[in-house]
């Protein structure tokens, strides 16, 4: 069984070095109306191999090619935290054979505190939320905080001096970081990295005090770390020993949202065909059960409810940055 | 049975044996191919693994990793442009002697180092990778800023004619690393406007347009369309000939070894950075040093046997904690939680035979690398000799393009290549190399990243220039630092220290022949 996909395998990386790249580029031109879609999709990732938006769509893709009855290809362009295939997916072709992983706060925040992102949100229209990982708060196991209080105390007494470190800057890390120091009257040292894992590596070395992590990098790695608080509503399902921010009085949830999303003049029949499809694969109980491993929490939000929600958060984030002075 | 034996009755396996073979094959094709770099295939195949179980998919990956890594020293040698980053170093010493018509000798060369290098790396992987991968986690901001700053010392080294030009250089590339998105604070710098600049000048269109357009240039411009571009000599019992010469230098080859399994283990610098390294200790211990960057064996070795030992190296923090230590171990993270397995303790108890498997087939992957690269080194120094300019020149120019497109998917990456192809055109006729530029940078970013956070971190503990100069590591980095920089004073002192006995010496072997 596993033998026939040999040959397949051989013959795309030998010949496909060279071949497949270009192809795939080709393969963006001529769109025909009807019944959609009758050729292969791009399903653009903003983000490196090996990431969450990545893991979530190489998951997907088979189920995807089931429900669509057409070959899904992924691609990575990573650059300018997402904002390269951003824009050009805005402005590419809305004919729905190149799609592209969504992500809030990202599509928020940089059209808001970039002079040109590239892209302006409202370019891109919301298909289908799929996943979020909320963000969670912890400090080294051998640290001397045990509750959120400690650590909030502590630094409230000694203004600077605990370093957190997060994923870049203008970031749902950082937006997170804003929100506590705002809401608790503290002042912590947010220490941006380049990425989650060079984030993780700084922390797990003891170079920071603490960090904010999403929750698949809190699951992973748990052991080494006491979780003082996560950005949710209720307890996540993950970590269901930790409080979130909200019941320790702190107003605000914080996590990253992946979804999936179009050009904003796609035509609506394209848009909707998509939505199925995306809320058949997430709520296959199979897909749905590895995702939760991993430290994923579901979301099953359409095309509407998806648009609604991103219009909330941009009045929520707009805002926070501006009352914290960040715009 | 225990996990160990599991494993090795596993690799041994017909199926996984066919499936190294077959990524290390695959690997060395698309690292050859510039631009198609050990992260892209990986990120390629891990989709066609999906089906798989893990242990197949595993051992696929990562006979892709060994032979991307490799295979990128063929373009380094046979048409001067690296074909992954780790290989910059090659085509230092490559070229010349690809030049002279002695392009197999190279590749033999580069595959020996290979081999050894990747075996070193491997031994540290299995039987230290816990130790090694918690020192690792004690390489902060701080020890990151130092490294570079060593790193960049390494230009007085790869530019042995003109020591400014090769500042100038590194210069350059450092400033060149600025455009774009700010890596720390996200400031948008120098894009002018542009949408195209906000993304920064990436590197793998920089090596292309620096390494491989001046070259395709040159290739015109010396007008015997009908000709190859470089000579082919055949020389019988290439291997035997060339492994004896390199037995006699055994420390070159675990020194590199060591180096780039050390610096594979450092999260975030990988086998880009080993390379050279290994290359500028290589050049220091010398007693030839003049000799490096005319076609030295001594310099394909340090950097091939650097760059190889580095990918078992970056699976030492990968494995142990779920760190990668470069960026394609970061896809293969991704593969392994795509199959339901969370990196740390569970991979050395609960899957003990699944991950000693993994390790085991990166030893058959390096011994594979033999034949397979003796073969296919072979076959493609005979195909670039005998092609004339004509079809060399168009067909490297076309691969460029998709490399630099490929990377990104972004066509503003092909008109960086371009632009960057003509002031690597122009800075060679006016005696610049490209090594400095793109030296600067790939360390300019990381320096830069270390720099800020250290600030940061030493401002939270109020010593905000002290955090730069009191830990072990950063000690240590900055007398490494030091050495390095003063090290051509020093070897010109020890040279005039030495030179009147020397010259009698010599006097007396040659008899008096030398002017």
């Amino acid at each position: 069984m596993r033998m026939q996909r040999m040959p397949r395998i051989a013959a795309l990386i030998i010949a496909g070095a060279v071949m497949v790249l270009p192809m795939a580029l080709f393969a963006a031109g001529g769109a025909e109306q009807g019944s959609f879609p009758t050729r292969a999709i791009n399903y653009v990732i903003p983000f490196d191999a090996g990431g969450q938006s990545d893991i979530t769509a190489q998951y997907q893709r088979e189920g995807l090619e089931r429900e669509l009855g057409v070959d899904v290809v992924i691609r990575h362009q990573a650059g300018a935290g997402g904002a390269l295939a951003w824009s050009a997916l805005a402005r590419g072709r809305a004919d729905g054979y190149t799609i592209a992983g969504n992500n809030i706060p990202h599509i928020v925040i940089q059209p808001l505190v970039r002079d040109n992102a590239g892209y302006r949100t409202e370019d891109l229209r919301p298909v289908y939320l799929f996943q979020t990982t909320p963000i969670g708060l912890a400090v080294a196991a051998n640290s001397p905080f045990n509750t959120l209080a400690e650590l909030i105390d502590h630094a409230r007494a000694n203004p600077g001096r605990v370093t957190v470190s997060g994923s870049g800057t203008h970031s749902g890390h950082h937006l997170a970081i804003l929100q506590l120091q705002y809401l608790s009257g503290t002042e912590f040292t947010y220490v941006p990295a380049s990425g989650a894992a060079p984030s993780v590596t700084n922390f797990l070395g003891g170079h920071t005090q603490a960090i904010l992590a999403n929750s698949d990098d809190l699951v992973q790695h748990r052991e080494s770390m006491k979780i003082l608080a996560i950005g949710t509503e209720a307890r996540f399902h993950a970590l269901p020993e930790v409080p979130t921010f909200m019941e320790q009085g702190y107003d605000f949830t914080a996590g990253i949202d992946r979804g999936v999303t179009v050009p904003a003049n796609t035509p609506e029949d394209i848009v909707r065909r998509l939505e199925r499809a995306f809320d058949a694969v997430t709520r296959d109980p199979a897909f749905v059960s590895q995702m939760e491993v991993m430290g994923f929490e579901m979301q099953y939000l359409g095309a509407d409810a998806f648009a609604e929600y991103i219009a909330r958060k941009q009045r929520e984030i707009s805002t926070v940055l501006r009352e914290l002075g960040e715009l | 049975m225990p996990a160990v034996v599991l494993a090795l009755l596993q690799v041994i396996h017909p199926i996984n044996l066919f499936l190294v073979t077959l990524g290390v094959g695959a690997g060395i094709v698309v690292g050859a191919l510039p631009g198609l770099t050990a992260t892209m295939a990986i990120a390629l195949l891990v989709p066609f693994t999906f089906g798989m179980n893990v242990v197949h998919a595993l051992v696929l990956l990562g006979g892709m990793y060994c032979g991307a890594i490799y295979g990128g020293s063929y373009s380094a040698i046979l048409i001067n442009t690296p074909g992954t980053p780790a290989a910059i170093a090659t085509t230092f010493d490559g070229f010349t002697l690809a030049k002279k018509g002695h392009a197999y000798r190279a590749i033999v060369v580069a595959t020996i180092a290979s081999v050894v290098g990747g075996l070193i790396g491997v031994f540290f992987l299995l039987f230290l990778s816990p130790p090694l991968a918690r020192a690792s986690l004690r390489f902060g901001p701080p020890e990151f800023f130092w490294l570079t700053v060593f790193g960049l010392t390494i230009i007085a080294t790869i530019s042995p004619k003109s020591t400014v030009k090769g500042l100038i250089g590194g210069a350059v590339g450092l400033l060149i690393g600025t455009i774009g998105i700010a890596p720390i604070e996200g400031t948008i710098r120098f894009s002018f406007g542009t949408l195209a600049l906000q993304n920064g000048i990436s590197l793998i269109p920089a090596l292309i347009g620096l390494f491989c357009l001046p070259e395709i240039l040159d290739m015109i411009a010396s007008r015997n369309e009908e000709h190859s571009a470089i000579p082919y000599r055949s020389q019988r019992h290439m291997l035997r000939r060339v492994w004896r010469l390199m037995r006699r230098k055994p420390w070159l080859l675990i020194r590199s070894g060591l180096i780039g399994t050390g610096i594979g283990i450092i999260p975030g610098a990988g086998a880009n950075i080993a390379g050279m390294v290994s290359y500028n200790e290589a050049v220091r211990v010398s007693s030839e040093p003049e000799k490096f960057g005319k076609g030295n064996l001594d310099g394909i070795t340090a950097s091939e046997a650097s760059n190889n030992a580095g990918v078992a190296g970056s699976l030492v923090p990968l494995l142990t904690l779920g760190i990668p230590g470069a960026p394609p171990a970061a896809v293969l993270l991704g593969a392994l939680l795509l199959k339901g397995f969370r990196p740390g303790a569970e991979l050395f108890t609960v899957h003990a035979t699944v991950t000693y498997t993994f390790m085991f087939s990166l030893i058959v992957a390096n011994l594979v690398l033999l034949p397979l690269g003796l073969m296919l080194g072979k076959g493609a120094s005979k195909v670039v000799a005998g092609l004339p300019v004509s079809l060399l020149a168009p067909l490297v120019f076309f691969l460029s393009v998709i490399g630099a497109f490929a990377i990104q998917n972004n066509i503003a990456d092909v008109y960086v290549m371009f632009a960057l192809g003509l002031v690597g055109y122009a800075g060679r006729k006016l005696g610049f190399q490209p090594g400095p530029i793109v030296l600067g940078l790939i360390l300019g970013v990381m320096c830069e990243q270390g720099l800020v956070q250290s600030i940061l971190i030493g401002r939270a503990a109020g010593m905000p220039v002290a955090i730069f100069f009191t830990r072990p590591i950063s000690l240590v980095l900055i007398g490494l630092t030091l050495f390095s920089a003063g090290w051509p004073m020093i070897s010109r002192m020890r040279r005039r220290a030495a030179a009147p006995s020397h010259d009698s010496d010599s006097t007396i072997s040659s008899g008096g022949s030398h002017a």
